[in-house]
């Protein structure tokens, strides 16, 4: 069963045209996460599930009920909000009985579920203090578990680790990912960090300018992202992408990158179908599918590579490793190896990249191919 | 916080000592010249409060008490002659604060409501509706008289206590709205959000949300309502009449009732019975009225 769909999804605020046709569904006990730049519609698409926001047109079914028309607490939705939007002149609390209030339930099943949820959260020690008095951890907790003293079809996040620290952020995520893995329900999470969606989530909807632009698994976005906005803005550091063109050598295709002395990358052989001899390609490589030649990496995992002269203009040693900044055919690239056996920079080194792993984007549409 | 900054820069300690010196004696020496200024009407009038009419006759209306008698405080609340009745200010003073507050609380409550509606609780048109209704804090009250005097005609409220009720809630209104819209929209609407979504309705976030958070607010209407009703003057001289009045339109009587003798030290307490409600208001509120004007609602 489908616990949440969206059906050609439109989204205008007068004119302008904020989400365009979004088409999306998820499995019960699914979790979610959307994730695109600043702007994109996000923050949007999250309301209207909830029901803060209208539709311009389209539709959202909850558990298959078409719930357009339905006020948000008859959505059976939980959410959190990026500024946590804890009633601040209510204790915690207040804050978590305020909704079971609402819903009119007895004071001892309140007081259970406080404690269950204090307990899980391990805000025992704070139920008597008003928002002001907690950090902003607790405060995220707090609002966490305002969610959870409910047992909702949906539970919505909307960026809720954005105003964290970036130690309590890694933190907070892998709470997160384990509380769904103990709750079980379906989750939809609202991230501009792509860090974040690929950690916790089932499935990763990437949007941009209204636009969702693929929707799939962590794993098949990262290695078969759709076009050049996915494959750029998924990964860190960025996707390398080079201007190349398409060769055919005997029966063999190849990818010469453009400027450089025309050196052939050769195809693996699965990637021919949609391909033409003297095509132009975006070429894309991300920046760990770069290794040095000498260790000969992809080889011995059994795959295909090729070498490559890099020159090295700088380095970022991060520790666990380092990232270079480099020159390949005089087009800037970035690449990941591991610090020992790293070149200094101004230095030329060979490095192989592994052609399973590449992408290929038509230079107009940015479309894959 | 805007206390804390402050104390931590004070100017006149900065310099040479003698710098210091010099400025600090021109600044509390103005500060001084000032006060006493602004405070020598209030002082003559309550000194001659207790002196003899006789002698103010003969020394002048500014000059230092021979014999103190508090009996003019007497007649003027209880005795004295005014607008045909000879009770002295009372029943107009019992007047002005049946007038003052039910209007107070009155503009008060539908202000806190229109603000939070205006500002939570968007609508259509709701831009313009707020254009309307602080319109009225433009509006003089010299173009309102004719149509409110017409309308309390109709309404069967002309020269009651009641009709300057409904006027100066209506008028107060304005005010109110504005304030509390103004205020409110510095809360967040997240918070509403969440509350829709934990379930309560319209009623309920007021009641929960909204209403703890106003205090600032509300303290800053109630003093405004409070001693500009008080103060009010225009509409009591011309909607009301005889023992109807308010206070303030009352001891207009003192001005030309031409009876040729003037009693400067009854007509000098009644004026501070008329006077004290507002100042009292002011003495209390204001510190709580300025911290509310410049306070958010969430810090
Ligand atoms: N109430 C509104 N009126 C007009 N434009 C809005 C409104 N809310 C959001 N937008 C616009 O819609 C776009 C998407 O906003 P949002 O969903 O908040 O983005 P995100 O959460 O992805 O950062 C933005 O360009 C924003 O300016
Ligand atoms: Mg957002």
């Amino acid at each position: 069963m489908s616990s949440l769909q969206i059906k050609n999804l439109r989204k205008s605020y007068g004119s302008v045209e904020v989400l365009k046709d979004i088409n999306l569904e998820a499995e019960s006990g699914e979790f979610v996460a959307l994730v695109g730049p600043s702007g994109c519609g996000k923050s949007t698409l999250l309301s209207i599930i909830a029901g803060l926001e209208s539709v311009t047109s389209g539709e959202v079914l909850i558990e298959d009920v078409v719930v357009n028309d339905a006020a948000p607490k008859d959505r059976d939705i939980a959410m959190v909000f990026q500024s946590y939007a804890l009633y601040p002149t209510m204790t915690v609390r207040q804050n978590m009985t305020f909704g079971m209030e609402c819903r009119n339930i007895d004071k001892a099943t309140q007081n259970e579920t406080i404690k269950r949820v204090a307990d899980l959260l391990q805000i025992e020690p704070l139920l008597n203090r008003k928002p002001g008095q907690l950090s902003g951890g607790q405060r995220q907790r707090v609002a966490m578990g305002r969610a959870l003293v409910r047992d909702p079809k949906l539970f919505l996040f909307d960026e809720p680790l954005s105003n964290l620290d970036a130690k309590l952020r890694v933190e907070m995520r892998s709470e997160i990912k384990k509380l769904h893995q103990n709750v079980g329900r379906t989750t939809v999470y609202v991230t501009h960090d792509q860090i974040e969606a690929m950690t916790l989530a089932t499935r990763i909807a990437v949007m941009y300018q209204g636009v969702l632009q693929q929707y799939d698994t962590p794993k098949a976005i990262y290695e078969t992202p759709a076009n050049v906005f996915v494959a750029g803005f998924m990964g860190s550091p960025n996707m390398n992408f080079f201007d190349a063109k398409i060769v055919a050598q005997s029966d063999q295709l190849g990818v010469v990158i453009d400027g450089g002395d025309g050196a052939v990358l050769p195809l693996p052989s699965d990637r021919h179908s949609t391909l033409a001899d003297g095509q132009s390609v975006t070429f894309g490589v991300r920046p760990e599918h770069f290794s040095p030649a000498h260790d000969r990496r992809a080889e011995r995992k059994g795959g295909v590579s090729v070498v490559v002269p890099v020159h090295v203009d700088m380095d970022e040693p991060t520790g666990a490793e380092t990232i270079l900044m480099v020159q390949i055919a005089g087009q800037d690239a970035t690449i990941v190896c591991e610090p020992d056996g790293a070149p200094n920079p101004g230095q030329d080194m060979d490095f192989e990249i592994d052609m399973q792993k590449i992408s290929l984007f038509d230079p107009e549409s940015g479309v894959r191919l | 916080m805007a206390e804390a900054t402050h104390e931590a820069f004070d100017p006149l300690a900065t310099g040479s000592r003698r710098r210091q010196i010099r400025a600090k004696a021109t600044v509390y020496g103005l500060l001084l010249f000032f006060a006493l200024l602004y405070l020598s009407p209030l002082f003559i009038i309550v000194m001659n409060t207790f002196r003899p009419l006789e002698e103010i006759v003969r020394e002048g209306f500014i000059s230092v008490p021979g014999l103190l008698s508090s009996q003019y405080w007497l007649e003027a609340w209880s005795g004295f002659c005014l607008g045909g009745t000879c009770e002295g200010v009372s029943p107009y003073f019992t007047n002005t604060l049946l007038m003052t507050v039910p209007a107070t609380i009155l503009s008060t409550a539908f202000g806190v409501v229109n603000g939070y509606a205006l500002s939570k609780w968007r609508f259509k048109y709701d831009t313009w509706v707020f254009g309307l209704i602080t319109l009225g804090v433009f509006l003089p009250a010299q173009m309102t008289l004719l149509p409110w005097a017409f309308v309390l005609g109709k309404l069967g409220l002309a020269n009651t206590i009641g009709g300057l009720v409904l006027v100066h809630t209506v008028q107060g209104v304005s005010f109110t709205t504005l304030f509390c819209r103004n205020y409110f929209v510095a809360v967040p609407d997240d918070l509403i959000k969440a509350a829709r979504i934990d379930g309560a309705g319209f009623w309920r976030i007021f009641r929960r949300i909204i209403l703890p958070l106003s205090p600032p607010i509300l303290i800053v209407c109630v003093i405004w309502q409070f001693t500009g009703i008080w103060n009010e003057f225009l509409y009591g001289t011309v909607l009301t009449s005889g023992t109807n009045q308010p206070i303030t339109s009352a001891i207009v009587a003192f001005s030309g009732s031409g009876t040729g003798q003037r009693h400067y030290n009854v007509e000098a307490a009644a004026v501070i019975f008329a006077a004290l409600p507002p100042l009292f208001i002011y003495l209390i509120g204001g510190k709580y009225f300025v911290r509310g004007l410049t306070s958010g609602a969430v810090k």
